[in-house]
């Protein structure tokens, strides 16, 4: 062992360089401090939103400004043996920091008239950012192991939110017990996988794993994914996923579902582009068991549900088990034997990874804005005629509905047919069938929410109150316009986002 | 540019005229007149200057990058037969918004958006000569329909409009796998990737592989044609949605399903097909005979409709499978013939059920004299559908049985019992609601006979039916190179079917 130790690589002291570069971690975590402070002067739920959103902006602006340097031919860079800053981490601090900043929008209105304490939300939500952001940028199984408990313990909190309100009618405590207790098993099981891995090859950067053979290595890779599995709440560790996403608020669950599955998902998507651990065919035969099992369970389970947030549960674990397909084909060896099928796989996991977060957190944006702290509209017939009522937000709603089951002119059509494109390439033929067979049921609880929208309004009964648009809602609408375009916008031309991904996938 | 031009006509048309409702309620079915009639005009000028001498296959072409980085460029280009069907949906499109102009009073500005929206995709599935392109408008024709059908049907809208769209959903997705298979083999072959028409069709993939690839575009193609066993959502969707709908379903939509047949299903795959050819002729016939003998024993004249559309789209698949120039020309005749004729037909039953509130045939009878100029139309048409000479149907059945006499006798034979059950059906529904004794206990005596709006639309559909009755040669001729093109480049093709 002694032989192994030594060959991992010296640290060199931190310099300015390398500071600079984590400069969108350390902007956040700027915001966060000067945020506490704030708080300890004077609670002002504005100012927290703008001190917490003006630190995600400027990360997103750094991290902007490196994918830009870094597509311009900027060598990637590994600061310590800790982090590694390449076009993939950028494009997806990027992706990340302006997502956190949609939700922080959003959740300031979600939570305006909460009857407690506000301003902590927003704490939480820079700090679960904070996490995101450093998985993404980890090279190492330490760092992913701190990004991701700094991004589930913020989630703990920000899940239970509003326990102590006096209005909240649904079991966020619950949720929160819930997500913790099996989030901890997640991360045990992760922890002892990494520490298998350890033993088996001698180094925790796991971007640098050499000689990949032995049963520890593989059940320790096994343990690795199953904790991920989790995170992503996949078949069979999704159970906590549609009571999480039910009790929770939904600012909390619009972040759960977009940030916390988008992160653990890159961090998945570079592992198995080690070609070491992608080629492994025990843990690929469980991976693509997994995918299915996602796909039709989910899709499956859907079906009957009354309730949009766990709807959108369910579909989000079929959606992982699309994202799987993509990711599993990454590095398995192509009939024709080149290297052009992996990184269509690549980057196709990565493009479908990206419309699944814009998708989802539209979703839940339109959600949030006719829902507050107090009342949610959670129920699939409270959107009842939304279509007549309000036409932009339906329309809105109708583009992200669609957009999740794959229709064309929305970007969910885009990534599922390169998807599709990966599998067939592939030749998966058990997980090609899954895919069509999943989508056709997918679209049967799709068209449910569509159709309850198109329905004429009940005049009996009383309508869902739709939001005021009042002053501390003033950027939802603008955060759901700006998203429903992309989605439109990538679903018509995707050739810009293509150029990226293939740029950052070149890592 | 002028296919361009007709697309973006459609889709600007759509938004300005669902915009247009803040102002006046009335603006909307102007806008969407205004840009049906303008797609004719630039349609028309190419018939006009169609010249059947001329050495390319394309009339026209447009073709810009559009997704380099997978091959996929923004291709559409059209001929002979392309022209014709084109032609067809935008003179359907002019009915179309004709039949809902007074029908559709609630949220008008929404219904002809996704009425000029649907055109649009259908236009862009007969241009498409990039197959990405191609299934990008095949899927998205499907959701304004959907709309149409789930917003403005009758009383079980929601079970039609859902079973629609899952049975085109589903089996557009085996489409969509077999085609990415296609592009995937062309790929390894020539080293580059294209979803290009003329590319893929360079590609010989043979042998089984073929046949399951080629059992994704037909069952895709087959679900909307309709054939049997893939029938069943249209009638639900037919006798659900409103008028204009089920014009636009019948006289366009189903046509999409036989132009995919014509146009990549047997080009693509010509050995497969030609092997295929005995089952497909099968299930025409059992199409033509079983859903004749089903039209039969409706008493909801809709949902009678719509079987006896899915009779005669079996003629079409018959002469497609006969793959011979005169066989693909009864086709596509058929294809127009039906177009009108089933239009008019379902307008025929809009306006019924927009008279009497109700599609029970047991509930009418003895209508001639109180609606005559209904009837007299009414009867026109059903003598055009069961294959009346002089008339567009019969050319389109005749040539497809004479196609397909020199490939197999017995379809030939059996298919033109179905022209004798037509007849029955056809002048069944005539005698059940317009003959007869009138039903004493509906109050019929203030029914108002057709206007001149309708008589209008009705007129212009009789014209059309006339001139391919009288004039066949007129449209012949413009499909002639681009069908003779098809069928003689497949030489695979005949050389299997020759050896079965």
């Amino acid at each position: 062992m002694e032989k192994e130790f030594a060959a991992m690589p010296i640290t060199p002291a931190v310099d300015f360089d390398d500071l600079l570069l984590l400069l969108p971690h350390e902007l956040i975590g700027l915001a966060i401090v000067v945020g506490m402070l704030s708080v300890a002067i004077g609670r002002n739920h504005f100012v927290s939103t703008v001190i917490s959103t003006a630190g995600m902006f400027a990360a997103g602006v750094a991290a902007a400004v490196q994918l830009y340097e870094l597509t311009m031919g900027a060598a990637t860079t590994m600061v310590t043996a800790l982090f590694v800053i390449d076009a993939l981490s950028a494009l997806f601090i990027t992706l990340l920091t302006f997502s956190a900043i949609g939700i922080a929008i959003m959740s300031f209105a979600y939570f305006h008239k909460l009857d407690d304490a506000r301003d902590e939300f927003q704490l939480l939500l820079s700090l679960a950012t904070l996490g995101a952001i450093t998985l993404v940028s980890s090279a190492h199984f330490i760092t992913v192991v701190i990004g991701l408990e700094m991004l589930s313990m913020a989630l703990y909190g920000m899940i239970a939110y509003p326990v102590h309100s006096g209005a909240w009618a649904a079991n966020s405590l619950e949720s929160a017990i819930k997500y913790l207790t099996l989030s901890a098993v997640a991360s045990a099981t992760m922890l002892f996988g990494m520490a298998l891995i350890f033993a088996a090859t001698g180094t925790l950067v796991f971007l640098e794993i050499a000689v990949s053979t032995g049963p520890l290595f593989y059940i320790g890779l096994l343990m690795l994914f199953v904790g991920a599995a989790f995170k992503l709440s996949l078949v069979p560790f999704h159970l906590w996923t549609p009571d999480v996403y039910q009790g929770g608020p939904l600012p909390a669950v619009a972040f759960l579902a977009t940030l916390g599955k988008v992160a653990v998902a890159v961090f998945v998507i570079r592992l198995f582009s080690q070609p070491q651990i992608g080629e492994v065919v025990a843990v690929s035969t469980v991976v693509a068991l997994v995918a299915m099992a996602s796909i039709l369970a989910g899709n499956l389970l859907a079906l009957r549900q009354t309730n949009l947030k766990r709807l959108l549960a369910y579909s989000s674990i079929a959606h992982m088990g699309y994202l799987l397909i993509a990711v599993l084909s990454i590095s398995v060896p192509s009939v024709s034997g080149g290297n052009a099928t992996s990184s269509l796989a690549l980057e196709s996991a990565l493009f479908y990874l990206l419309v699944y977060s814009l998708l989802s957190l539209g979703a839940f944006g339109c959600a949030i804005l006719v829902s507050s702290s107090e009342a949610e509209a959670a129920g699939v017939e409270d959107y009842r005629g939304l279509f007549w009522r309000s036409p932009w937000l339906a329309s809105a709603l109708l583009v992200m509905v669609l957009g999740l089951a794959g229709i064309p002119l929305t970007a969910g059509f885009i990534a599922k047919f390169q998807v599709l494109f990966v599998a067939v390439s592939g030749s998966q033929w058990a997980l090609v069938g899954a895919l069509v067979i999943g989508s056709a049921i997918g679209l049967f609880y799709y068209l449910r929410v569509v159709y309850q929208m198109l329905m004429p309004v009940i005049e009996t009964k009383e309508a869902f109150a739709l939001r005021e648009i009042g002053l501390e809602s003033l950027g939802l609408p603008l955060v759901l316009a700006v998203l429903t375009i992309v989605v439109l916008w990538l679903g018509v031309y995707p050739e810009p986002l293509f150029t990226l991904i293939t740029a950052a996938s070149s890592f | 540019m002028t296919l361009l031009w007709i697309l973006l006509l459609l889709f600007f048309g759509g938004v300005l005229a669902w915009l247009s409702e803040i102002f006046d309620s009335r603006f909307p079915r102007w806008i969407a007149l205004l840009s049906v009639v303008a797609t004719f005009i630039p349609l028309l000028q190419l018939y006009g200057s169609f010249d059947a001498q001329r050495e390319s296959l394309w009339i026209i072409e447009f073709s810009r990058s559009w997704i380099p980085s997978l091959g996929i460029n923004f291709m559409l280009a059209i001929d002979g037969l392309s022209l014709l069907l084109v032609g067809l949906t935008s003179f359907l499109g002019i009915i179309a918004v004709g039949a809902a102009w007074v029908e559709i009073r609630d949220r008008a500005g929404f219904f002809y958006f996704n009425l000029l929206w649907t055109l649009a995709g259908v236009v862009g599935v007969f241009t498409a000569i990039d197959l990405f392109l191609f299934f990008f408008f095949w899927e998205v024709m499907l959701i304004p329909m959907y709309f149409i059908i789930a917003i403005w049907g009758h009383e079980n809208k929601r079970y039609a409009a859902t079973k629609f769209f899952l049975y085109t959903q589903f089996t557009g997705m085996l489409l969509l796998v077999s085609l990415l298979c296609l592009v995937y083999f062309f790929t390894i072959q020539y080293g580059y990737l294209s979803f290009a028409y003329e590319d893929l069709l360079r590609l010989e993939v043979g042998g089984k592989l073929e046949m399951w690839l080629m059992l994704g575009f037909f069952i895709a193609f087959a679900t909307k044609l309709p054939s049997v066993p893939f029938h069943s959502w249209l009638p639900d969707a037919h006798s659900q949605a409103p008028t204009a709908g089920s014009v636009l379903l019948a006289g366009v939509l189903l046509k999409t399903g036989a132009y995919g047949l014509i146009r990549f299903t047997l080009p693509l795959f010509p050995e497969s097909s030609a092997q295929f050819t005995p089952v497909a002729l099968t299930l025409a016939v059992i199409s033509i005979l079983y859903c004749a003998k089903v039209a039969l024993a409706q008493s909801d004249i809709k949902r009678l409709i719509a079987y006896t559309s899915v009779s005669h789209m079996g003629f079409v698949l018959l002469g497609i499978y006969a793959w011979n120039l005169i066989g693909l020309q009864g086709a596509m005749m058929t294809m127009l013939a039906h177009g009108l004729s089933a239009a008019a037909l379902f307008s025929l039953a809009g306006g019924l059920q927009g008279r009497l509130h109700t599609r029970d045939m047991r509930r009418m009878g003895g209508l001639w004299a109180l609606v005559p100029r209904m009837a007299v139309v009414a009867l026109f048409f059903s003598v055009a559908a069961l294959g009346m000479p002089g008339l567009g149907n019969f050319v389109g059945e005749f040539l497809s049985l004479l196609g397909v006499f020199s490939v197999s006798i017995w379809a030939a034979a059996l298919a033109a019992l179905g022209m004798i059950v037509a007849s029955v059906y056809s002048l069944w529904v005539m005698q059940a609601v317009f003959q007869g004794a009138q039903n004493p206990e509906e109050d019929q005596a203030l029914l108002s006979d057709l206007d001149a709006r309708e008589l209008a639309l009705y007129g212009l559909m009789m014209m059309g039916l006339i001139l391919l009755g009288l004039f066949p040669n007129a449209f012949l001729d413009v499909s002639a190179i681009a069908l003779e093109h098809l069928s003689s480049a497949s030489d695979a093709f005949v050389a299997v079917r020759g050896r079965l």
